[in-house]
């Protein structure tokens, strides 16, 4: 009988796999996510969007990124420069949107190379043609245009809209350009969204880890308080609370942070209750493994993949409740881009379609985009799930 | 009848099931044929992934199609072929013409269902009976499968009837329209082993008693014997080996049906050591779970899972600890361990740790190890072969260096019959028996001396089996290690225990030599235990012998 052993223990194996490559079965998951077209469409979209968003002041600012003035190379888009610099008369930070400033540079045989949007999100565009809030500069007709043109020296013949500075999706009602303040305002929302989920999923997967692992009274007075907690209205206790606070980004984060957590916490803790009688879990056990090992290395893994699934949706719920605390004047500090607040704006100058439209499309566009991506992620991780 | 009687009921021809599986197809039944005839019952004997089971089902057409698909093939039932019905023709043969039953029997029933409920809503679907009449006829089944006073148990629930009876209510619901082919797929499986003899009579009676032909699948080769006409003995998805019962296991032809019928668990025990030092002792051990009622959780009662047992294991023997499922093995294998909590007295190697915490059994756990039933559940699946034999040792020797824990990592391996060169793959490459060994390297790699094997061979196929058992003897005998064998399969624990504790709702039964046990048990539970094992494989080893 002996004589068998080696025939089973040494059956057909495949190749092992090289270290550093994705275990299979998380090949198969990315070929699976791969294979969703729209999830893995939306990924793409969104992730060139948010690193272009990344680098917002290059894309739209009121400075130049480079100056080359009296022989020397200035970069105001990272540094701070006085005007004294440029031979002007005041040692505040220069206005190189200033035709005094740009006639200084010019002089001295200097140029500068301006973004493509030569507005920042809180630059007030002071030659406006029409009040504010003024429309898309396309959608203006000639007569509109030509007092603002000849003002700047506009004097041949064709358009004379061509000759100002276009704001792509009109300003705002105070004469900031929307199409830069949805550049900032959208970096913002994505960076608050992820950065409050990534917290939140740290707090959640701890304290639903806790509960499910040790379960008994730690789960039982962990879930009572959960659902006490979870019963208050949330929303209104954040008015409260950014009325008395005053609301930076941080400080808001920490406010959405007390109640975000609790999302995943079930999740985890259900994942946890089942695996801690798993039988390696009972192995790791007998082997005198301690309890943070045991639940780091084998319990950790399996709640990972109902929490990968999740995370998308918490993006977007994130975003979400930023952009609503916006929209009600209780989110980020006034001036900040806001995508709610372009929205509130919309809303009290329903003659300026253009403000309401655009926080329209760019917020349903983005929630669509990593709605799309997270269905993808929970698709690409249902074991059951089989694309032909 | 019209049609001569001779032509088979049955007819399997040349049929093929490949499933898709990322992007490629795997065939999982190749080219198999075989008929049945009125009347007769054949068996489907093979492995665990055979295809038995996925044949049986494509019969029925009751795979996950379109991920499944029968590249050839013909099943005619009288002449029509099934697989070229349409989901309306099939479903008026399902349930009527021909049923199944099924392995589990308590994920077969629905449990929000009551026994009447399911029954009646067979015989209504295929517009038999309905009503007053209806009632009638479940009672009138009921009483066919054997389940007293069948009229209280009309409103009953799955889960207030035993593993047995659900098995009989599933019977019932599968005779409820006059099959004339029943499909059992594993139907005593999931069975203890006196329980599965009741069954596997009930079977044959009905069977007798209404004429009925029978395909039967099973991977256990004495149950074929006892009610089985014809055989189709299956491997890798083919037929090897068919005829009548008696030829196959009298003389049998394919070299693998030779080795499925030798390879039961041989061998001798590890003698029994009175004089050898006390390893493991206990006494009047209880494992009780409070049963807890109403708002203020008040203790209202226990299950008396371990109700005072006293055990004593000397250095070198193994103690088989016999019983069927909810008997409380598993529970005094755990509570010996101090994995859950307990009370009375526990001594290992003349220390009591009863007391102890759990930081504090931590260093004396490389001492005592376990392997567990399960191989697919016991391996955590995210680590390396090497993380899982080596994460002990991190914990009780946290000196070693890197290479000398892998050395030792592969002296384990090697010991258990594995090449070392896999150590870097992950537990779902392996077979079920190479899992098991892989568990049983995690446990002897710490060099304990004693061992809890928690039924380290039930989920295995026979041939495996017979492997594990004769490896747990080797390593015994060279490492002088002393075993608690739990299992409630009493083939495998004659080839290994020297003593034996027969346990029932927590107590112990009987104990004692387990040769004097084997020839004469003294308690009638006992008798029963192994007049049901036993009785099974009375002609399998008379043609082994």
């Amino acid at each position: 009988m002996d004589a068998t052993v080696p025939v089973e223990a040494t059956a057909t194996l495949p190749p092992a796999p090289r270290p550093g490559r994705l275990s299979p079965i998380n090949q198969r998951r990315l070929a699976n996510f791969r294979r969703n077209r729209r999830g893995w469409w939306s990924f793409w979209i969104f992730l060139v969007l948010f690193i272009a968003s990344l680098f917002a002041e290059f894309i739209a600012n009121d400075k130049p990124f480079l100056v080359k003035y009296d022989g020397a190379y200035y970069v105001p888009a990272l540094r701070h420069y006085a005007e004294t610099t440029f031979g002007g008369d005041f040692e505040t930070e220069a206005d190189y949107r200033d035709p005094y400033l740009q006639k200084l540079i010019a002089e001295k045989g200097g140029y500068m190379v301006w973004p493509p949007i030569r507005y920042s999100y809180d630059t007030h565009n002071l030659d406006l043609p029409t009040p504010a809030p003024s429309p898309p500069t396309w959608m203006l007709s000639a007569d509109q245009c030509r007092p603002v043109a000849e003002k700047k020296g506009f004097a041949g013949s064709g358009n004379p809209c061509d000759a100002l500075e276009w704001n792509w999706l009109g300003t705002d009602d105070q004469g900031r350009d929307v199409l830069a303040r949805l550049i900032y305002g959208f970096r913002i929302s994505v960076l608050f969204g992820l950065t409050l989920t990534i917290i939140s999923s740290v707090v959640g997967v701890t304290a639903g880890a806790i509960q499910g692992y040790f379960g008994g009274w730690t789960d039982l007075l962990f879930q009572r308080f959960i659902e006490i907690w979870t019963a208050i209205p949330s929303l209104y206790l954040l008015l409260i609370i950014s009325s008395v606070l005053v609301p930076g980004f941080w400080v808001l984060l920490g406010i959405l942070l007390l109640f975000e957590w609790v999302a995943l916490v079930g999740l985890v803790r259900a994942e946890f209750l089942r695996g801690r009688n798993f039988e390696y879990v009972q192995a790791a056990r007998a082997l005198g493994v301690s309890n943070p090992v045991i639940m780091a290395r084998h319990l950790l893994p399996n709640a990972m993949v109902a929490t990968l699934t999740m995370l998308p949706f918490i993006v977007s719920s994130s975003v979400m409740t930023l952009t609503a605390l916006d929209f009600l004047g209780f989110g980020l500090p006034p001036g900040s881009p806001s995508l709610g607040e372009l929205l509130a704006q919309g809303k009290a100058n329903v003659q300026a379609p253009w403000l309401g439209l655009t926080g329209f499309f760019t917020v349903a566009f983005m929630l669509s985009l990593l709605i799309f991506i997270g269905e993808g992620v929970r698709d690409a991780f249902d074991p059951r799930k089989t694309f032909r | 009848m019209t049609e001569p009687t001779t032509a088979p009921l049955l007819s399997v021809r040349d049929l093929s099931v490949a499933f898709a599986r990322e992007g490629s197809t795997a065939l999982a039944v190749d080219h198999v044929s075989f008929d049945i005839q009125r009347g007769e019952t054949l068996a489907l004997v093979g492995e665990s992934g055979s295809g038995k089971s996925v044949t049986a089902l494509s019969i029925l057409k009751l795979l996950q199609y379109p991920a499944a698909s029968h590249p050839s093939g013909q099943v005619l039932f009288e002449g029509k072929d099934l697989l070229a019905m349409s989901e309306r023709e099939i479903r008026s043969v399902r349930g009527n013409d021909i049923t199944m039953v099924f392995q589990e029997p308590m994920s077969s029933l629905n449990p929000l269902h009551t026994v009447e409920h399911q029954i009646v809503e067979i015989l209504e679907l295929h517009g038999r009976l309905r009503g007053a009449a209806a009632r009638k006829r479940v009672i009138e089944l009921l009483t066919e499968v054997g389940i007293p006073e069948p009229e209280t148990r009309l409103g009953s629930y799955p889960h207030q009837l035993s593993g047995g009876q659900r098995q009989r209510v599933m019977i019932a619901m599968a005779l409820a329209n006059e099959p004339r082919l029943l499909i059992a797929d594993e139907p005593t499986t999931a069975l203890d082993v006196t329980v599965q003899a009741q069954i596997l009579k009930l079977l044959k009676d009905l069977q007798t008693r209404l004429g009925m032909t029978m395909l039967f699948i099973t991977h256990d080769l004495g149950i074929v014997q006892k009610i089985a006409d014809r055989v189709c003995v299956m491997k890798s998805g083919r037929i090897v080996e068919h005829g009548s019962v008696r030829d196959v296991f009298g003389a049998p032809q394919h070299p693998y049906t030779r080795a499925l019928i030798a390879a039961q668990p041989k061998g001798e025990p590890a003698p029994s050591q009175p004089d050898a030092p006390l390893i493991m002792e206990t006494k009047d051990l209880k494992v009780w779970f409070p049963i807890k009622r109403g708002v203020l959780r008040r203790t209202v009662g226990h299950v008396k899972a371990v109700d005072g047992v006293s055990l004593a294991i000397h250095r070198g023997e193994t103690l088989g600890v016999v019983g069927e499922s909810g008997s409380g093995k598993t529970t005094l294998g755990l509570a010996l361990l101090r994995l859950i909590s307990s009370r009375g007295p526990i001594v290992f190697m003349g220390q009591p740790i009863d007391a102890l915490g759990f930081k504090a059994m931590r260093p004396r756990r490389n001492a005592m190890q376990v392997v567990f039933q399960d191989p697919f559940g016991s391996l955590s699946p995210r680590m390396s072969v090497a993380d899982i034999v080596g994460e002990g040792l991190r914990v009780h020797m946290p000196k070693l260096s890197e290479a000398e824990r892998e050395a030792k990592v592969i002296a384990a391996l090697r010991d258990v019959g594995l090449d070392p060169e896999t150590r870097h793959r992950y537990p779902h490459e392996f077979s079920g028996g190479q899992r098991q060994r892989v568990s049983i390297a995690r446990a002897i790699v710490l060099e304990p001396s004693f061992v809890v094997l928690d039924e380290p061979t039930s989920a295995l196929d026979m041939i495996v089996q017979a492997q594990i058992v004769d490896l747990l003897r080797d390593l015994q005998k060279q490492r002088g290690l002393t075993y608690l064998f739990i299992s409630h399969d009493l083939r495998v624990v004659s080839a290994l225990a020297s003593r034996i504790l027969v346990m029932r709702g927590g107590k112990v039964v009987e104990e004692g030599d387990s040769r004097s046990i084997f020839r004469n048990p003294r308690e009638a539970y006992t008798k029963a235990l192994f007049a049901a094992a036993f009785n099974l494989d009375t002609a399998s080893e008379k043609a082994t012998t």
